[in-house]
């Protein structure tokens, strides 16, 4: 039963890779390709100003791949195979937890991929959301990246803690009570944790590079407006560019928007069909394909499905 | 199953689960799943960005890209 379910898992995971691709075709690559476009002009802009200021230019990013394999083979690659691990990880979930609460397989395996979708997606967005092209500085990375993971595995530990105190509180209390309270004990820590871990914009890296061009000391690593800093005037294509003059403007408040909120769907579109897709898999296969009734939709295993091969 | 070795006496048959497989390999199984998932979601989210396995080639990075940003990685 073990491995046929993870087998199922990480094929409704594929699936909902799949239609992630097809969401991200449609509403994902026209805003990272504006994002791309601003990048681009931004950088020139840079590379511009510093050259007349006399100061280091940054070098290109690496142009491995073109943007159309990118855009098409790349997302979708990254996409199923993520999504196609968290279905393995949801069904591997259900093998752990299975029997332990009084609920029908699917409900069970739908609370898992609710939870995945908060631990793994949605609580660390909160702190740290998700970023187009243009945004994020090339030498934070290895810190943004811990604060990161660190978010994930501490929504995900803080969620099975809160899971667990649940449980406790309902030897004593209602289940509703003992929802709320824990409930709220969960977001009591959680705000906590969100409000020690740092801002990007606070990063000292961050800091200490605010007195370049195009960086300014800000809450995030969102692009700010590229302003001539120094306190003379500079000349670009022969143009004359007077002290604290906007060059170029800041990252497109409504991209940024629109990318966090598909980006947001797409996380939604790839949990829920994980959830319906193995959901309805694991009960198919755990009935035996046989119309049973409703109450015997247990995890016993059924006789005449076929032994695997040990 | 082992009924013939008891004579007389035969042990009723035991209804074994045919699906069911030993506690270990279920371990092992679902341990090899996690580790598979993890590094699944280490080379799309993370690898050749804030660390890297193979050196400090850009091609897996550069290969998942888009997605690498719309599932809310870090990037730059």
């Amino acid at each position: 039963m073990e491995i046929r379910a993870i087998l199922r898992g990480a094929l409704a995971g594929a699936l909902a890779g799949v239609l992630a691709f097809a969401f991200s075709r449609i509403f994902a690559e026209p805003v990272i390709n504006k994002a791309i476009d601003y990048e681009s002009g931004r950088d020139a802009i840079l590379a511009e100003l510093n050259k007349a200021a006399g100061r280091a230019v940054a070098p290109d990013g690496p142009e491995i791949f073109s943007r159309s394999i990118q855009s098409t083979v790349g997302i979708a690659t990254g996409l199923i195979l993520f999504s196609a691990a968290m279905g393995a990880l949801v069904a591997v979930a259900y093998v752990v937890l299975h029997g332990r609460f009084q609920v029908r397989p699917r409900n069970l395996v739908w609370m898992i991929a609710g939870f995945g979708f908060l631990g793994v997606f949605v609580l660390p967005y909160v702190k740290y959301p998700a970023n187009p092209p243009a945004i994020g500085h090339t030498f934070t990375i290895t810190t943004r990246g811990h604060l990161y993971l660190a978010m994930v595995g501490c929504s995900l530990v803080l969620l099975g803690l809160a899971v667990h105190l649940a449980r406790r509180l309902s030897r004593r209390y209602t289940m509703t009570t003992s929802v709320v309270l824990s409930g709220i004990a969960f977001l009591v820590v959680y705000g906590v944790l969100i409000g020690l871990l740092p801002s990007l914009g606070d990063l000292s890296a961050n800091v200490d590079a605010a007195h370049q061009f195009g960086y300014a000391r800000a809450a995030t690593e969102t692009p700010q407006p590229i302003v001539n800093i120094l306190s003379r005037s500079l000349v670009i294509d022969g143009k004359s560019i007077a002290p604290g003059q906007i060059v170029y403007p800041g990252f497109d408040a409504d991209v940024l928007w629109k990318f966090r909120w598909y980006s947001l769907l797409n996380q939604l579109l790839i949990w829920t069909t994980i959830a319906l897709a193995f959901g309805a898999l694991l009960e198919r296969f755990l009935n035996g394909g046989s119309g049973r009734t409703k109450r015997d939709r247990a995890e016993r295993p059924t006789v005449d499905e076929p032994v695997p091969a040990s | 199953m082992t009924s013939s070795v008891y004579g007389a006496n035969p042990i009723p048959e035991v209804n074994v689960s045919p699906e069911a497989i030993s506690r270990g390999r279920v371990i092992a199984v679902l341990s090899l799943t996690v580790f598979l998932a993890l590094a699944a979601y280490y080379f799309v989210g993370v690898d050749e960005g804030m660390t890297s396995v193979f050196g400090k080639t850009m091609v897996i990075h550069e290969w998942v890209h888009d997605s690498r940003h719309f599932l809310g990685f870090p990037c730059h």
